[in-house]
């Protein structure tokens, strides 16, 4: 899809190249992560795709053209663009910066607002709640994903992003990631993605390219650039502990444990105090109508309540995760709430099964043996 | 002495202004109906042509300094050297008055265009040119209506300043309240100086006050 050939960009006044000599192959519907310490052409590279920047030397296919040989403005328009910064109109509201590119495209007044609302809604923001307010009256990370909004507004078929969740607190920038790798699983966008954060790198890239002073060190999936980075650079890159990294990469459905004692809302209280007494955990998860995971009942809950069945006896479960979640969240999730164990859920918070420590502490140490 | 008479001694320059407004409201009217055209002409042009001046030079940084310089120096040349440098050129009469306050107005205009436009964040330009604004595009419906706030204080601090200089152009025939000021210091009629000063300061205030309100709206819409 993006096909750079032997680029070098050198800057007026500048005798070292900021891009070497660099060649890169992305295929259609992946995300290429761009990663590499600060100056290390990372940001170059991309901008020349948009031709922000033009190379000096070397080609840039998009499709099957040159980009030099398309119009300028036409060729922007068909590329999502995001940066750090943002750069949202602080004179537009909200819908009006969504609308930009879908404008200039020309497109009929009702297909145009359509689009905003769908793609707030996409974002999950509210259009009858956000899309009339100014960007100076949105949290950091509603304005990054006002950002996301408008890049992908005309639906281009490749992004472009430079640390698009650089400016938001750690918290909010996981949630952004995760929203972003869903969005994408749908969308199967072709994505350029900048960022100096190898973590983030190795969890948002099908392909990682890591980059040092202009030149490409290494170019292959985050597996392999974990187990075998072609050298000094890029194992410093990826730091010491690599199999702990690797729970960025591993996702809670991968190492599930579904062997798990349940119960309905309406068993009673015998067959549940068994159910505890046999369990590993001792407790039971409780679940209601299409196995909707609704609580936690352990031994103590048993002595302290009283009733006759599961729903006079369950607490609420806050140790949870959706099973898209990647192990490195769970284990934050587990620790922050200090449980050794945290129940799975699909999307429609669905009972999938349990994960404890062990279970991560398994991965890392397997993994530890195959290095 | 009778207390009227008492009063009328001791408030004697109050009460002749006050009753030379009221007898005199038509002439009166006219004069300030003169000022204000004549800084309503001088100020639009020099709106026009100041943005327009503002909006180029931020292409060039050559050009930029040297607009900048000259605006500047015309900034510090008297009014009645500018007045008399212009009469050679272009007469007596409104026209020149005219011409004077434009280019007194044009500094602020200029440089507030230029710095509004140059204190943009970056990143607001950048994203509008990577999704694929076209140059005008981003000059109509970025830079200019975001660098409006700034623009504005600037004319609003020129507006003010001219209709000041505004009574000297009255010596060039340009009309307006400077007449009153004038014909009250050759005839001696300190009356007539008062209330002229008076009618300038009242307009100078009302401008100040209406176009701080405009600006405030506009910097409500820019953030």
């Amino acid at each position: 899809m993006i096909k750079l050939e032997n680029v070098t960009k050198i800057f007026p006044g500048s005798d070292i190249p900021a891009v070497d000599n660099l060649s890169l192959d992305i295929k259609e519907g992946e995300v290429c992560v761009l990663v590499g310490p600060s100056g290390c052409g990372k940001t170059t590279t991309m901008k020349m795709i948009n031709r922000i920047y033009d190379p000096t030397e070397g080609r840039i296919i998009l499709g099957d053209k040159d980009i030099m040989d398309t119009n300028i403005i036409q060729l922007r328009l068909n590329i999502g663009y995001v940066i750090q910064e943002i750069g949202l109109f602080p004179h537009l509201s909200i819908e009006d910066n969504v609308a930009t590119v879908p404008r200039e495209l020309k497109w009929p007044k009702e297909k145009v607002k359509q689009r905003v609302d769908e793609l707030l809604t996409l974002v999950g923001l509210e259009p009858e709640i956000y899309g009339k307010r100014r960007p100076s009256h949105l949290s950091g990370g509603q304005r990054q994903r006002v950002g996301v909004a408008r890049a992908m507004a005309a639906d281009p078929p490749v992004m472009l992003m430079d640390e698009p969740f650089g400016a938001v607190d750690p918290i909010t920038r996981n949630r952004l990631q995760n929203e972003f790798l869903r969005l994408q699983e749908q969308l199967k966008k072709t994505i350029v993605f900048v960022t100096h954060d190898i973590d983030e790198a190795i969890k948002m890239g099908d392909k990682i390219a890591a980059m040092q002073e202009g030149r490409l060190i290494q170019y292959s999936d985050p597996d392999e650039l974990l187990s075998t980075p072609k050298n000094e650079f890029v194992a410093n890159l990826v730091g010491r502990n690599r199999s702990i990294k690797r729970l960025h990469l591993m996702h809670t459905r991968d190492v599930l444990n579904n062997d798990v004692a349940y119960v309905k809302l309406k068993t009673p209280l015998e067959e549940i105090e068994q159910k505890v007494k046999d369990s590993k955990l001792r407790a039971v998860m409780v679940l209601g109508d299409d196995n909707k995971l609704m609580g936690i009942i352990s031994k103590e809950d048993i002595k302290r309540e009283k009733g006759e069945v599961a729903a006079d006896y369950y607490q609420e479960i806050l140790n949870t995760c959706t099973d898209d979640a990647t192990l490195n969240d769970a284990l934050s999730v587990m620790l922050s709430y200090g449980e050794g164990f945290i129940a799975v859920t699909d999307g429609q918070e669905r009972f999938k099964g349990i994960i404890t420590v062990g279970d991560i502490f398994g991965v890392v140490k397997d993994d530890a043996n195959d290095n | 002495m009778t207390f009227q008479e008492l009063l009328l001694e001791r408030f004697e320059t109050p009460v002749k202004v006050f009753q030379f407004m009221t007898e005199r409201t038509e002439m009166l009217g006219e004069l300030t109906l003169e000022h204000f055209y004549l800084i309503f002409a001088a100020a639009v042009t020099a709106i026009v042509t100041g943005v327009i001046i503002g909006v180029i030079i931020t292409y060039n940084d050559k050009a930029a300094l040297l607009a900048l310089t000259i605006c500047q120096v015309v900034m510090v040349v008297p009014s009645f050297a500018m007045l008399g440098f212009l009469l050679p050129f272009f007469g007596i009469g409104f026209k020149t008055g005219m011409l004077a306050l434009t280019l007194y107005t044009l500094l602020p205009v200029v440089r507030n265009t230029y710095t509004g436009i140059r204190e943009i964040p970056p990143s607001v330009l950048e994203a509008a040119k990577g999704m694929g604004m076209k140059e005008w595009r981003i000059l109509t419906h970025i830079k200019v209506p975001l660098a409006l706030p700034v623009i504005m204080a600037g004319f609003r601090t020129a507006v003010v300043m001219i209709i000041g200089i505004g009574a000297i152009a009255a010596y060039i025939g340009a009309g307006g309240l400077g007449e009153l000021i004038f014909t009250g210091i050759s005839r001696t009629q300190p009356v007539r100086i008062i209330v002229g000063a008076i009618l300038i300061s009242l307009m100078a205030i009302m401008a100040d006050i209406i176009l701080g309100r405009v600006e405030d709206h506009l910097m409500s819409k820019t953030r």
